[in-house]
C-alpha cells in the first residue's frame, strides 16, 4: 500500500500506525506521530489505521530556538 | 527564584540549542548559562539516525520548552504543539506562527486562534509576539499567561527595535510575565531589557555564533542577572542636566562672587 510518509511516498505493508513504525524501525521513545496533519497520542498507534495515500508525520526532537 | 508556568527557576534566561559548532560546544554553553530551560523543536528524521541530541538533552536533566517553529497555519502549529506533547510530556509550547517570510514577523491572527485551541486543550501556551499592545491583551483575554514579545526579528542581534513600545507593553501589562525572545545580539541588550522589568530573555543565535559559546552564555547569564538587579534596585531618574554628586558646601577655595 503506498502511503506518504514525511511529504515521500512509501510502498509499506501495513494497516496500522503501529505497524508503519514497526516496519520504518522506529524505536524507543523519542518521535511523535501525526496522521493528515492530525496528531497520533502514541497510546493510539495500535488501533489507529491507515489507508492508502494517508499522509503520515514522523517527528523526533531537533534542535530549536 | 522566580515562578514560570507553574514551576520555579533560579535563572531568567531561556537558551535555544540551535546553531552550536558541536553538541559538546551546546552542552558546555547550557552548563556554563546556568539555564534551566532550553528551547526544541521537532523535525523530520529516519529512524536509523539515532538521536544523540534527545540523550544529551536528558542527560543535563533540563525544562523542554518546544517550540512550533516555521509553521505557516494555525492547524500545523497545533498538530505539532500536540506532538511535542506526546513526545516531549510537556504542556509547554513556545507558539509561533510565521506571517512574513522576510521578517518571520508572527500572525497575530493565527497566533490567537492557535493559542485559543491549545489553552482549551490543557497547553501552557508561551507566545512569540511581536510588541503590539492590543495582540498582547488579546492573547492575555485567551488565557495566555506569558507573553514573548520579540526585541527585533529572529537571528538578526539588533537589540530593541521598538524600546518604547516594549515600555508600553511593560507598563500596561504588568500581570503578565513578558520574556523577550528574539533579535537579542549582545549581553548588553539582555541588561536594558531586563533593567526595564522584563522577566526573562530567551535567545540563541548570540550565543551559538560567538566565537566561545559557553564564555558567551555566561556573559549573557551575568547582564540578565544584573539587568534584574539594577530593576529591583530602582533605577534613578534620568535628567537633562548635570546634576553634582559631590556636596557643593565646604567646596574648597569657594569664594561667593561680591555683587556690584
Amino acid at each position: 500500500m503506498k502511503i506518504i510518509i514525511n511529504g515521500e511516498e512509501k510502498d509499506i505493508h501495513a494497516t496500522t500506525i503501529a505497524e508503519v513504525i514497526k516496519a520504518l524501525e522506529y524505536e524507543g521513545d523519542y518521535f511523535a506521530v501525526a496522521k493528515n496533519l492530525v496528531c497520533v497520542p502514541r497510546a493510539k498507534y495500535a488501533e489507529t489505521l491507515v489507508a492508502a495515500q494517508d499522509e503520515i508525520e514522523i517527528l523526533m526532537p531537533m534542535q530549536g530556538g | 527564584m522566580w515562578q514560570l508556568g507553574g514551576k520555579s527557576f533560579n535563572s531568567r534566561l531561556i537558551l535555544g540549542t540551535s546553531r552550536y559548532r558541536s553538541p559538546e560546544n551546546l552542552r558546555e554553553a547550557i552548563t556554563r548559562s546556568g539555564a534551566e530551560i532550553v528551547t526544541v523543536s521537532l523535525r523530520r528524521q529516519s529512524a536509523g539516525d539515532g538521536n544523540k541530541f534527545w540523550e544529551l538533552l536528558r542527560e543535563l536533566g533540563v525544562t523542554f520548552l518546544p517550540n512550533t517553529a516555521n509553521c505557516r497555519s494555525v492547524q500545523e502549529a497545533v498538530t505539532t504543539a500536540h506532538m511535542a506533547r506526546d513526545m516531549f510530556k510537556t504542556n509547554w509550547i513556545k507558539l509561533e506562527t510565521v506571517g512574513d517570510e522576510y521578517t518571520l514577523q508572527p500572525d497575530p491572527f493565527a497566533l490567537l486562534e492557535a493559542a485559543r485551541i491549545l489553552i482549551a486543550d490543557g497547553f501552557e501556551v508561551f507566545p512569540y509576539t511581536t510588541e503590539d499592545l492590543v495582540v498582547g491583551e488579546r492573547l492575555l483575554a485567551t488565557g495566555c499567561k506569558i507573553l514573548m514579545p520579540w526585541a527585533a526579528p529572529i537571528g538578526s542581534g539588533q537589540g530593541m527595535v521598538n524600546p518604547q513600545a516594549l515600555k508600553t507593553l511593560r507598563a500596561r501589562l504588568p500581570q503578565a510575565t513578558l520574556i523577550i525572545d528574539a533579535g537579542i545580539g549582545a549581553p548588553s541588550h539582555a541588561a536594558q531589557v531586563m533593567e526595564m522589568g522584563f522577566d526573562g530573555v530567551m535567545l540563541n543565535t548570540a550565543v551559538a555564533l560567538a566565537d566561545d559559546a559557553p564564555k558567551m552564555a555566561e556573559a549573557f547569564a551575568q547582564a540578565i542577572n544584573a539587568g534584574r538587579m539594577a530593576y529591583e534596585a530602582g533605577l534613578m531618574p534620568t535628567r537633562s542636566f548635570a546634576e553634582p554628586s559631590t556636596p557643593l558646601p565646604g567646596t574648597p577655595f569657594w569664594k561667593t562672587e561680591k555683587k556690584a
